[in-house]
Formats: structure tokens, sequence, C-alpha cells
């Protein structure tokens, strides 16, 4: 095959096109008439975040895929090691240590560890001993996300912590047993249940749906159904109760209104929900085709918060409508869509969990980020890959698709 | 492995989130304003209000500067308290108070320190400005009154309220609106039209620019002057003649239909309503029942008419042709309507009246024969009296002449139907309302309706609505007003009506009201009136009456005067009303020793008896 079409020029061109979308709009959102130097500054620093990308990905087409499979541990350990050294040289911004500052830079070590347990579980399923099904091998796999996972929670950085626990989701498209993403999903049905309905009318519906359940099985054995319905709907009950007692407890009222406010519960549209108000009027208010390049009244009026950063998406949908926001999201999804597809042509294990665990880094990115700004999940602080402002961010991505490009490329046997 | 795992996933987040793009982005119509309300602001250019004139051109109403002291509490830093609570003339807690009321509303946006400072305080306020970082002076314009009278005519403009607001969107808060009188009627003329300029401003409230450089911005449309049709000269004149009396004066040009001067006392200067005072002012006047000073009694005062109506009905049985001018009663100082029923006259007993005698000695009797004539001609009482209630309503009786003030009243005029409801199956007849004869019945009239009825008879069967506006910055408007209203008695029979109330101030009972070099036709009033002291119905001291235009062919004016409680016509309304017509046709007054006693009577003895809570003797 010719050298140069065994490269994915695709995912590439997807990625500048979607750099290059956001540095557009983060020079819109931060651009005043009357002095555009603060607007060409956050431009100035994303431009040298993107430059550096460009240059890594270069860098690591000169690697050899076989350098990422071997060292993939130590670059694990490395990227725990960073994140561990945070409380003993991170600085601290806005209540979180997740900052390293260097010169006049800051950087985040775990949008990097990111890439680093993408690689350390590609390493550890695509090891001729795995068996994904096997326990002792799962609750490895289950140990390698959750170490960094942990670390990052207690910076603390949840958005993050979360993006990394993703990669239960490349579990299970792997082949974990479906035992898990059973009890992920009915856990989640009962927690937003619970939120809704009241810890008792859930408490309730479980014994009915348990009671029932017994009644229409009486042929078969009837005892052990009985014993293990009971169990089952015991721990229902229990989870049910702890997800009240957290919410009210645990939860502080920032949490509890986050919830709230997203179920419907409450309206406070200059308090708490602030934030997904005034989101959702930016992006509603941009119509069909929007109102124009630098024309974004909500966007010029800085009246949704973060917006260069984590509500970029807003400054698109005010400013490029409909047209443009669904265009962006159709990026995003063929991006993600494509490396998926070239992860299942890929012929090693290793090669092929490593693709995964990009698309997946990259969907909980876009997923958790365009919910939040569109109002469909509440306020988590993740930003939108690469798009938003921030230079760890688009350097891990970079790291990440440069990595990808490299392994994709050599596609060894 | 899961292969399809990953793309469904990713596909189904894909599909959701494109629906729920679409559902805020296309189909929500709720957040497209909402962005417009957050984050553009409307600023309004205002043009300056219109001025108002009198019919001479004299400058009557004008704006004059105010000035806001506005406080944008972020901005302040330490400044010397004392100086600036000694240039306000404020106290310190005050201050303190105020402070922090603008604080409580925003920190950022400018709130009103202090409103509507004169040009005085704003002078010596101006030069220190610089030492108190953090407010600033706003300049706003107020209205300025060139005249201490006329403000029942002129009226005055306030702040939108919400029903303004709700009613016409064009108001928005803050703004001002012509409340009451011209300002009112001509509201749209005088304020013009505000332009609009759009700002972009920021989370913050702040402005930060214009909004897509001004495409959508909207210039002012400059307001317009007026010119009324009052003589201020004469008004002032004869709020003078009224002074520490009660009622009204209104004059009309018979051949215009323009109001000259509509007297109101007692009355308020218009200055009273500007300026800081402003509302405190406004209470007093406002809660004063006793001497209305917001009530028009030359618009709104509904009186019965008296003897002057008696020529109504002279008019009415000349053209149902019930009487002739020469037809002649019989008055015994009086005579019985009805069994038992007696109606007292002046005259001497014995006297016999023609039409011409019945006016000037406004014989009771005369007209009573007259009236019961008119009503009982058909011997059908309903008929007779609808007829007759028809007759009076083209002269405009009974219903809104239709002139260009806000205020005013209907006045009444009974018909078959309402004696129907007080005298059921038909057991009524002339006699039963013959109060109405002499103009003390069921009728009211307001003196605007009363001059205009002057007004009509001396045009000999016609009038203009009168109105108060001469012309719109040099055009005139309103085409209405230069239609005739003809009346429904013919022309021939106005000319023995007009002799006998020229006889009326040669040799009747007005004879006071004679200027030398002027014929002058009158009707005087004497009328009965009732209050109610304690729930008790009391009889009043009678107003004092009188109609009257000048000169007889080619009349000037019409005029109607009342004065509250002043006994017979002769008294006080009819010297009243004679000085004005001889001010308004020669200029200037040679009887100076009646304009003074005039201008120095007082009734407030009279108006202290209902009062009083003492039993009081009437008409003395």
């Amino acid at each position: 095959m010719n050298k140069l079409t065994r490269f994915d020029w695709y995912s590439l061109i997807l990625y500048i096109i979607l750099v290059v979308i956001g540095l557009v709009n983060i020079y819109s959102t931060m651009y005043n008439s009357s002095d555009n130097s603060i607007a060409l500054g956050f431009i100035q620093k994303q431009v040298i975040s993107f430059g550096l990308g460009i240059v890594l990905i270069c860098i690591i087409q000169f690697f050899d895929t076989r350098f990422f499979e071997r060292y993939a541990s130590i670059i694990y350990l490395i990227s725990i090691a960073s994140l561990i050294g945070l409380w003993f040289f991170g600085t601290e911004v806005s209540g979180a240590r997740s900052w390293y500052g260097i010169g006049g830079f800051s950087l985040q070590p775990s949008e990097f560890a990111k890439v680093a347990v993408a690689l350390a579980l590609a390493k550890f399923l695509g090891d001729f001993n795995t068996q994904i099904k096997r326990t002792k091998d799962y609750l490895g796999a289950f140990l390698i996300m959750g170490i960094p996972a942990i670390l990052t929670l207690l910076q603390p950085d949840p958005g993050t912590a979360l993006v990394l626990l993703g990669f239960f989701l490349v579990l299970h498209s792997e082949g974990l047993p479906s035992f898990f993403f059973t009890i992920l999903i009915s856990l989640f049905v009962l927690f937003i249940s619970t939120l809704l309905l009241g810890m008792y009318w859930v408490m309730f519906a479980i014994m009915l749906l348990v009671t029932l359940n017994i009644a229409f099985q009486f042929k078969r054995k009837r005892k052990k159904v009985v014993f293990s319905a009971v169990i089952t709907s015991l721990l229902f009950c229990g989870f049910t109760y702890s997800v009240s007692y957290i919410f009210e407890h645990i939860f502080e009222q920032r949490h509890r209104d986050r919830f709230n406010i997203l179920l419907g519960k409450e309206v406070d549209t200059q308090g708490i929900g602030y934030n997904i108000n005034q989101s959702q009027i930016a992006i509603g208010s941009g119509r069909f085709s929007g109102k124009g390049f630098l024309e974004g009244t909500q966007t010029k009026g800085g009246f949704v918060p973060e917006q260069q950063t984590d509500y970029i998406f807003t400054t698109i949908g005010e400013e490029w409508g409909f047209v443009g926001s669904a265009f962006v999201l159709l990026l995003f999804v063929a991006l993600i869509l494509r490396i998926v597809r070239v992860a299942y042509k890929q012929k090693t294990t290793f090669a092929r969990v490593y693709c995964l665990g990009f698309a997946c880094t990259l969907f909980i990115h876009v997923a958790i980020n365009l919910g939040m700004v569109a109002g469909l999940i509440p306020t988590i602080g993740i930003p939108l890959a690469l798009m938003s402002y921030g230079g760890s961010s688009l350097l891990a991505f970079s790291i990440f698709l440069g990595i990808y490009l490299r392994i994709v490329y050599q596609r060894m046997d | 492995m899961r292969t399809r795992f990953f793309p469904i996933l990713v596909g189904s987040f894909g599909i959701i989130l494109l629906i729920r793009l679409f559902s805020l982005q296309i189909l929500s119509d709720e957040y497209g304003d909402l962005s417009l309300k957050n984050s553009v602001l409307k600023q309004y250019v205002y043009p300056e209000r219109g001025y108002i004139f009198d019919r001479n051109g004299k400058l009557l109403v004008s704006n004059q500067p105010m000035y806001d002291l506005m406080v944008v509490p972020n901005n302040l830093k330490a400044f010397d308290t004392l100086d600036l609570c000694r240039m306000l003339k404020l106290s310190k807690q005050e201050l303190g108070f105020k402070i922090a009321k603008a604080k409580s509303y925003s920190l950022r946006a400018p709130s009103v320190l202090l409103g509507q400072i004169s040009k005085q305080d704003y002078a010596t306020l101006q030069e220190k400005m610089w030492k108190f970082p953090g407010m600033y002076i706003q300049r706003k314009s107020v209205r300025a009154y060139q005249t201490d009278v006329a403000s029942n005519i002129l009226g005055y403009i306030s702040e939108v309220n919400y029903f303004d607001m709700e009613t016409n969107p064009y108001y928005k808060r803050g703004e001002l609106i012509g409340r009451q009188g011209i300002e009112k009627t001509y509201e749209k003329i005088l304020r013009g039209k505000k332009g609009v300029t759009y700002l972009q401003r920021d989370k913050f409230n702040r402005v930060i620019g214009s909004y897509k450089d001004g495409v959508f911005d909207t210039l002012p449309v400059p307001a317009q002057d007026i010119t009324l049709s009052i003589d201020i000269d004469l008004q002032e004149y004869g709020t003078k003649l009224l002074a520490n009396k009660r009622g009204g004066i209104l004059a009309i040009e018979p051949n215009s239909g323009e109001i000259l001067m509509s007297v109101s006392t007692p009355t308020y200067a218009p200055n009273l309503l500007v300026g800081r005072e402003r509302s405190e002012n406004f209470k007093v006047l406002k809660q004063d029942t006793l001497n209305r000073y917001l009530f028009d009694r030359s618009l709104q005062g509904q009186y019965p008419p008296g003897s002057p109506f008696k020529v109504l009905n002279a008019l009415i049985a000349l053209e149902e042709g019930v009487i002739t001018p020469k037809a002649t009663f019989n008055c015994y100082s009086g005579h019985f309507y009805a069994r038992g029923q007696f109606m007292e006259c002046k005259c001497k007993p014995g006297t016999v009246n023609n039409l011409d005698r019945g006016i000037h000695n406004s014989c009771n009797t005369y007209f009573s024969n007259v009236y019961r004539r008119i009503i009982d001609k058909d011997n059908n009482a309903a008929e007779g009296i609808n007829t007759w209630q028809r007759h009076l309503s083209s002269f405009g009786l009974g219903n809104y002449l239709g002139y260009d003030h806000p205020v005013g009243q209907s006045g009444y005029v009974p018909n078959a139907n309402f004696y129907n409801l007080w005298y059921p199956n038909q057991r009524w007849r002339g006699a039963t309302t013959v109060s109405n004869a002499i103009g003390q019945g069921e009728i009211l009239m307001t003196p605007i309706q009363l001059a205009n009825v002057a007004a009509t008879i001396a045009n000999r069967g016609f009038f203009y609505t009168p109105h108060f506006v001469k012309g719109i910055q040099g055009d005139f408007i309103t085409p209405g007003f230069k239609a005739k209203r003809h009346t429904t008695i013919a022309n021939e029979h106005f000319k023995p009506v007009v002799e006998g109330m020229a006889n009326v101030v040669k040799k009747g009972t007005a004879r006071i009201a004679a200027v030398r070099g002027i014929e002058v036709c009158g009707k005087t009033g004497t009328i009965e009136n009732f209050t109610k002291i304690n729930g008790v119905r009391t009889q009043l001291t009678d107003h004092s009456m009188f109609i009257a235009f000048a000169p007889k062919e080619n009349p000037k004016i019409a005029i109607a005067v009342i004065v509250e409680n002043g006994y017979w016509g002769g008294r006080w309304a009819a010297p009243i009303a004679s000085l004005v017509i001889e001010k308004y046709i020669k200029g200037n007054v040679k009887r100076t020793w009646l304009e003074k006693r005039m201008m120095e009577g007082s009734l407030e003895a009279e108006y202290a008896k209902v009062t009083s809570n003492k039993p009081f003797n009437i008409n003395e």
C-alpha cells in the first residue's frame, strides 16, 4: 500500500479544522471592539499550544509503535508520579491543586494522564496472558484507571476523574462481563429516579417489581429465586437509601442545586442556574444561521461565564446558529466514529484498545461538555476537546492523536 | 468484543444533541428576545417638549433644565460629606441613607442620589464636582411656566404610571406624559417622538459600545409648539376679579369658537407642580375638598342654569309657534301654576309682560306659562318635553361639547323617560316640571355650555365647537372646530330675544353691566342651591350668574360667569362679565371703582358658614 495513503489524513484534517474553529471562536469570545489586544493575547497563547501540538505530532511519527507498547507502564508510572507530585509542587487555582506552574505557562498533568492510562490499558489488555472476562484481570484493569481517577478526584477535579473512569466503556466494548454494565445502568436509573421521586417511592417500586417477579416464577426453583431476588432488592434499596443520604447530607448545596436545576425542580436564573440559563440563552438566540462573527450580543456582553474555556460552544451557537453548532457537532461525531472504525481494523489488541481509548476520551469530553452547555446534564467542569481555550488539554489531545496516527500508520501484525 | 457498542453510543449521542440544538435554536422562541433584553440597551433620545403660547404670541410654557445628582456606588471614594451636605441642604444621616439606598439598588448602575436640583444649587455644585468621584450630574428637562394663572387650562405633566405603560407601549418607565389639560389633549404634538439608540452592554450593565454600529437607531421627531386661543391677559384679569370667590368665567369668541379665557377659582400657580416640592404641593391641592383646586369650575362645575335658561325657553317657544313676541302674560308677583302651588316673581302685581319685558324683568310667571305651552302643546307632555329636549341638545346641552380639554361634564337635560320614572302612568304635565321654566328644575349646565349658549345667540343660531387651541406651529388644526353647528331654532326668532337681552342691561336686572360705547346683551341668574350639612339638605346663598355677549352686532365675545353663593346675578357675576368685556374690547377699564370692588370683594365668610357647624342665614 502507498505510504501516504496509509496515513490517516482524514483524522488529522478533522483535528486541524476543529482546532481552527476553536481559535476563531476564542477570538470572538474575547473580542472587544475598543481593545482587541486581550483577544489577541489569548489567541497567541492558544496558537503556541497548537503549534507545539503539531510539532509533537510530527516528532511522534519518528518513534516506533513498539516503543509505546514497551514503555507504556513507565509512562503510566511517570504520570501517576506527576499526579502525586501535585501535592508537593502543584499550584492551587480556584480551589483545585491541579497545575504545575512552569514559567509563564501552567501544565495540568491530569490531562496527560489520560494518554498514559490509554497506553497502559492497551498494553495490559494486549498482553496475551490477560483475559478480560477473568476476575483477576478485570480488577487489574479497574485498578489502572482507578488510581489516577482517585488521585484527580482528590485534587479535586471530578471532571477529569469522570473522563478517566470513562475508560470503563472501552473495557465494556472489549468484553467485560455485561453484569457491570447492567449494574451501572440500573444504578444510574435508580439514582435519577430517587432524586426525582424520592427514596420511599423508589423503594416501594423495587419491592413491587421483585414481588411480581417472584409471583410469576413459581414454576422454577422457588427458594433460590426468592433468595436472590430478596438480596438484589435489599441491595437496590440500600443504594437508593445511600443516594438519598448522600444527596441530602454529603452533597453541598451547590451540588444539590445543580441536580435540581437540571431535573426541573428549581428555577433560579440569577443564582446557581445562571450558567445554564445564560448559556442556553446564548445558544438559543443564535436561531438558524446565527448572529454572525463578532456579533453575538450575549458573547460580547460576557454574560456566559468561562465562555472561552468550558462554554466555548455557546459562542458557536450564538454567532453561527444551528448551522454552525450542528456542523461542529457532526465534525466531532465524524472524528470519533472514524477513530472507532480504524480501531476495529487494527490487528493487535494493543493498537485497538489504544484507539478505542482515544475515541472514548474524546467522546466523554464532547458528550459531557455539550450536554452541559445545552442543559442536558448537570454542570461538570470539562473543557470541549480541541476547541476550549487551554494549552494542556490541546497538547494532551495532540499527543493522543500523534500516537494514534503513528500506531495506525505502522499497523503491525 | 462488542464492536457495535461505540458506534451506537456515539451515534445516539449525536442524534440526541442535534435534536436538543434544534429545539433550542429553531423551535423555541423564548431565547431570541431574552438575549436582546440581556445585552442590548435601548437608550432613548427625547426631543424637547413643545412650547405653549397664548393667542397674542406670549410665551406661557417653556422648558427649564433641572439637574439630578447621580451616583455610581462602586466608583465612590472618600469625600467631604459635610461639604456636600451643606450644598445640597441635607443632613448627614439623610445623605448616608440615600447612598445606602443607591447601593442596595446597584453597585455598578447609576441611581439618582438627589433629584431635581435647581439651577442655583447646580451652579455651586458643578464647580466642586471634581471633589466627588463616583457622582455626576444629569441634566433633565422640566416645564417652566411664564404665567401664574391658567393652570386649569394648561394642566401638568408627570411620570408615567403602570397603567399608562400597559395601555400605551410607547411609554417606558420614568418618562413624562401630559397628565391633565392641554398637556394631555395635545400630548403627541407636544412630546414629539423619541429616538432610539441601541447600545451593547456587558454583564455588569456597563455600556461597551454601539450595537451593530447603529443600524437600528432612529432619530427623534421634534415636538411642535402650540398656540392657544386663550388671551392670557384676560385670563389673568378674570382670575383677579374672582379672587377670594369660588366660581368660573368662560369666554368664547363667537365667530370662531375660540375660548378666550377659562377661569376657575380658587386656582393655583402652575409652577407649584414643578421641582422638588411637587409631590408635597400636589398633595395639598388634591386633599383640599372645600376649595377643590384641581376641580375646573368653568368646565366641570354643573349648576342649575337659573334665569339665563329663560332665553332658551323663549327661543323654543318661538320656534314651536306657541307664542309670538307680542303675546303677554299677567303677573301678580307670581302665579298659581297648580292648585295651591304658587311660584313667586319679583314683578309688581298686575304687570303685563310681553317677551321683551319678560326677559329683562326676568319674569317667572311669564316663562312658566311659556314653558307650559311648549310642553303641553299637543296635550302630550311626553312628546312636548322630548321636543323641548331635542331643541336644547342642538345647543350642545346635556352632552359633552367636544372641546379639546380632557375634563368636563355633560350637564343634564331631562326627557320624557326621566319623568315617566318619577311620575308613572303619564301622571305629569307641564305644570309638574315647571321649575324647568326658570332653569331650576332638573337641568344642569356647565359654565362653558352657558357661554356657548351666549355665543350661539350672538351668532343668531349656530356655534363652533369651543376649543382652546388656535394653531399648532402656525397651522390651524382639527377641521372639526371649523364647522358650524346649527341649532334647531330658525334665525328670525333670535332677534326679539337678543332685543330682550340688550334691554336686560339697558333697563333690566343688569344695568350695572352696561359699558359705555358697547351694547352688551346679557341675562342674569340667581340660582337657588342646596348642600348637605351633616346629612341635612340645607339651602345656601344663591349663586350669582350672568351670561352675555357684546357688542350686539358683530359680537366679539360671549361670556358666562358664575360666582358661587354670590347672591343675585347683578351683584357679582354681571359686573365681572362687563369688566371682562370692557377689558377685552376696549383694552383698558375705565370703571376702576367697580373693578376694585370686584377684586377686593370676598365671599370667604359666606363659604365659612357651611363648615362653621352653626346655624346661619342665607341671602343676606
